[in-house]
């Protein structure tokens, strides 16, 4: 059953991919006919696992020894526990809505089949990263999803943008693997073993060090993977991509893969406190950094996709927060999960409402010519600035709670993230819904049809009302206790202070955002003359100017100064040699001149020489 | 006497031989002072055979005759084959084998 999860994702892409134009005409059905399917065997798995009681609901499956050399084996095997059970359902689920909005996004694309396709292979590999039951195989679908990635946000390929876009990510996303390839061979070097049950069982004999080399390896490939401080850059550039890409892959599932990689090392982590510092560090900057470049951005997809960075962030940093944490992390990758692609399909909506034009300042007061899509993405919106009982309020509300518990500064980050969210946030609400109208001429907004609305709104039910049903309904502090452990840190501040606390700041936040953006006429053209906060917000807070200082442009001139090495002195030489033999070949060539008495003499010389030699050798 | 005296001999006629085919041009002359040369090798067979007693060198001067007719039989041809397309047995005019 498990591995038909992964299996029908699997053939509707190769359908897809093989079958060609044969299957233009029913690809896209049966693209979402395969990863609804996936979604009801999850749902079926899910039912057995109730089921159960708290310690049998781990299940392994063995298919064959995958590798097997000397001491090094590696098992294909897939683990389904309550952790990979959560994402499963996220990514069915999630993927199958988005899957039923890109029929109507993307009626008119000649090649939508190709779309789809690439959409079930996401969805195939996304579950084999949750369901593998090592971290090398874990390493497959790590790398299978970013090979989806990187072919949704090239999709358009006729704009060199979107094609420079995808090899962005893919290359930065590199970076990250690396770390993740260091992690394996680390694993199999400390404890010989890479399965997850091998790891965790040999992490507390393991060398401390080790432990938190591995710990450090395992987060460089969680910045890549989760655009973390380092690596952050590559997803702004992402929203290249088609908006229900950015939705299901760039802000609901691939980019918190990240988090399920630290969450499911929970044993690396647990015992070394240097790594989880180092965790918690990247995730405050993260969560402030993405944050701060929302708050500046126009194009509504950059703003959500610098959101999903500071949301990450979050969920790193409450990963990094060891047993008080982890359940958070995931709570919160849920709730983000649903109000996240929500919003992106809100935007997605707008953008189909407006000819595709991404610029919020060319939107406004479209409360009342798309409804459906102001609904949903209000509804989002409530749920990302944490206004209860919508979801978001529920999750991060506990991890600025623990955040506390670990440390006053950490848990000031957390509360100003939450400010500047609800600034941003309030931002891009007034600015796409309310004010007047800087529509641009002969746009006329209308709502999207049923495909694209149908998903949105069951997204904003699930923005609105998953966060009170994981909570209190499904448990999920008690779901995920056996995989992750929990662990109550001595909390500084008590929730009773704290919440009221935390809405003021989130109210302050989203009164300044409607003040600046609300009540005052928002210029058409973005204003020249602003701060220089405004001014590296809008420019991605230097991450590339950064990148390209320090790797791109020395990694030009070593490339530079190889090629002059090469054509210089290794060509040069070669070349030389070359043309040295072929002036003296073609000067000793005179010497065949035909005569044959100069040959006999020749031979004579030689032959005298010889004699001369053997006497002179004699003596 | 001496065997050095045909050694000499055979020396002196090696040396004719050699001029002759450095600075002679008719074909037949050259292919002459050829044999003269192998004739002084042969001589030089035969004298060092006699004073050392043994038969290598009697044997190698047969070999060497052999070789020398199947090489008169090779090379006359040829000289005559030049001779007729070119009406000349001069060897510095057949000099078109070249660079």
């Amino acid at each position: 059953m498990t591995a038909a999860l992964i299996g029908l994702p699997l053939f509707g892409a190769a359908t897809l991919l093989l079958g060609g134009r044969r299957t233009n005409a029913w690809g896209h059905f049966f693209a979402v006919a395969m990863s609804a399917s996936s979604f009801f065997v999850g749902i079926f798995l899910f039912i057995q696992m109730l089921g159960r009681s708290g310690e049998e609901r781990e299940a392994g499956q063995h298919f064959f020894d995958w590798i097997s050399v000397g001491t090094f084996h590696v098992p294909f095997g897939l683990h389904i526990d309550q952790l990979s059970m959560v994402f499963v359902l996220l990514i069915t689920g999630v993927g199958t809505l988005i899957h039923i909005y890109s029929i109507g996004y993307m009626e008119h694309d000649p090649n939508r089949r190709r779309f789809f396709a690439y959409l079930n292979l996401f969805v195939a590999a996304m579950l084999l990263l949750v369901l593998a039951d090592n971290y090398l195989l874990l390493y497959v679908g790590w790398e299978g999803v970013g090979l989806a990635s990187y072919l949704l946000i090239s999709f358009y390929q006729h704009k060199p943008s979107a094609a420079a876009a995808g090899k962005k990510a893919f290359i930065v996303n590199r970076v990250g693997d690396v770390g993740l390839s260091i992690a394996v061979m680390l694993m199999f070097v400390t404890f010989g073993t890479v399965t997850f049950e091998g790891v965790a069982a040999g992490a507390p004999e393991a060398a401390p060090s080790h432990v938190t080399w591995i710990g450090l390896a395992l987060l460089l490939a969680a910045c890549g993977k989760s655009a973390q401080f380092p690596l952050q850059s590559w997803l702004l550039d992402a929203m290249e991509g088609p908006t229900p890409v950015s939705a299901l892959i760039h802000a609901a599932t691939m980019v918190t893969a990240g988090v399920y990689l630290i969450t499911r090392a929970h044993a690396i982590f647990d015992l070394s406190s240097t790594a989880r510092t180092a965790v918690v560090t990247i995730g405050a900057i993260t969560l402030l950094l993405g944050a701060f470049i929302g708050t500046a951005k126009d194009d509504i997809k950059k703003g959500l996709a610098g959101s999903t960075m500071s949301q990450i962030g979050y969920m790193i940093l409450a990963a990094g927060l060891g047993p008080a944490g982890y359940v958070f992390a995931i709570f919160h990758l849920l709730t983000h999960g649903l109000f996240k692609a929500g919003l992106f399909l809100g935007a997605g909506s707008v953008m189909h409402g407006m000819n595709d034009d991404v610029n919020m300042r060319h939107y406004g007061a479209l409360r009342t010519a798309m409804k459906i899509t102001y609904a949903t993405f209000g509804l989002g919106y409530l749920a990302i600035i944490g206004v209860p009982p919508f979801s978001g309020f529920w999750s991060k509300d506990e991890i600025i709670h623990a955040a506390f518990g670990q440390n006053i500064y950490i848990g000031l980050a957390t509360l100003l993230g939450a400010g500047v969210t609800a600034f941003y946030m309030t931002r891009m609400m007034a600015m796409t819904f309310f004010g007047e109208a800087r529509w641009e001429k002969g746009v006329h907004p209308h709502e999207s049809p049923a495909t694209m609305t149908a998903p949105m709104l069951i997204l904003a039910l699930g923005s609105a009302f998953g966060g009170l049903l994981l909570m209190f309904v499904g448990d999920i502090e008690g779901w995920l206790e056996p995989i992750v452990g929990i662990g109550h840190s001595d909390h500084a501040v008590s929730n009773t202070i704290l919440i009221p606390v935390t809405l003021l700041v989130v109210l302050v936040g989203a009164g300044y955002g409607w003040m600046t953006y609300g009540r005052r006429p928002v210029p058409v053209v973005a204003p020249e003359h602003v701060s220089l906060l405004t001014r590296a917000a809008r420019a991605d807070a230097y991450g590339d100017a950064l990148n390209e200082a320090v790797f791109m442009r020395p990694g030009q001139y070593l490339t530079r100064a190889l090629v002059w090495f090469d054509s210089k002195a290794i060509d040069g030489t070669i070349g030389g040699l070359s043309a040295a033999i072929g002036g003296l070949s073609a000067r000793g060539r005179k010497l065949q001149n035909g005569y044959a008495r100069s040959y006999a003499l020749t031979m004579l010389g030689g032959a005298v020489l010889i004699a001369f030699v053997l006497l002179l050798v004699r003596l | 006497m001496n065997p050095n005296n045909y050694l000499v001999l055979a020396a002196i006629l090696f040396t004719i031989g050699a001029l002759g085919v450095l600075v002679r041009r008719n074909a037949i002359i050259v292919f002459m002072s050829v044999e003269m040369m192998l004739n002084a090798a042969n001589l030089a067979f035969v004298a060092a055979a006699r004073s050392t007693g043994t038969l290598d060198g009697q044997v190698a001067a047969f070999f060497v005759m052999v070789v020398a007719a199947a090489e008169v039989v090779v090379g006359l041809a040829i000289i005559v084959t030049i001779f007729r397309t070119r009406r000349s047995a001069s060897i510095d005019e057949a000099s078109l084998l070249k660079y």
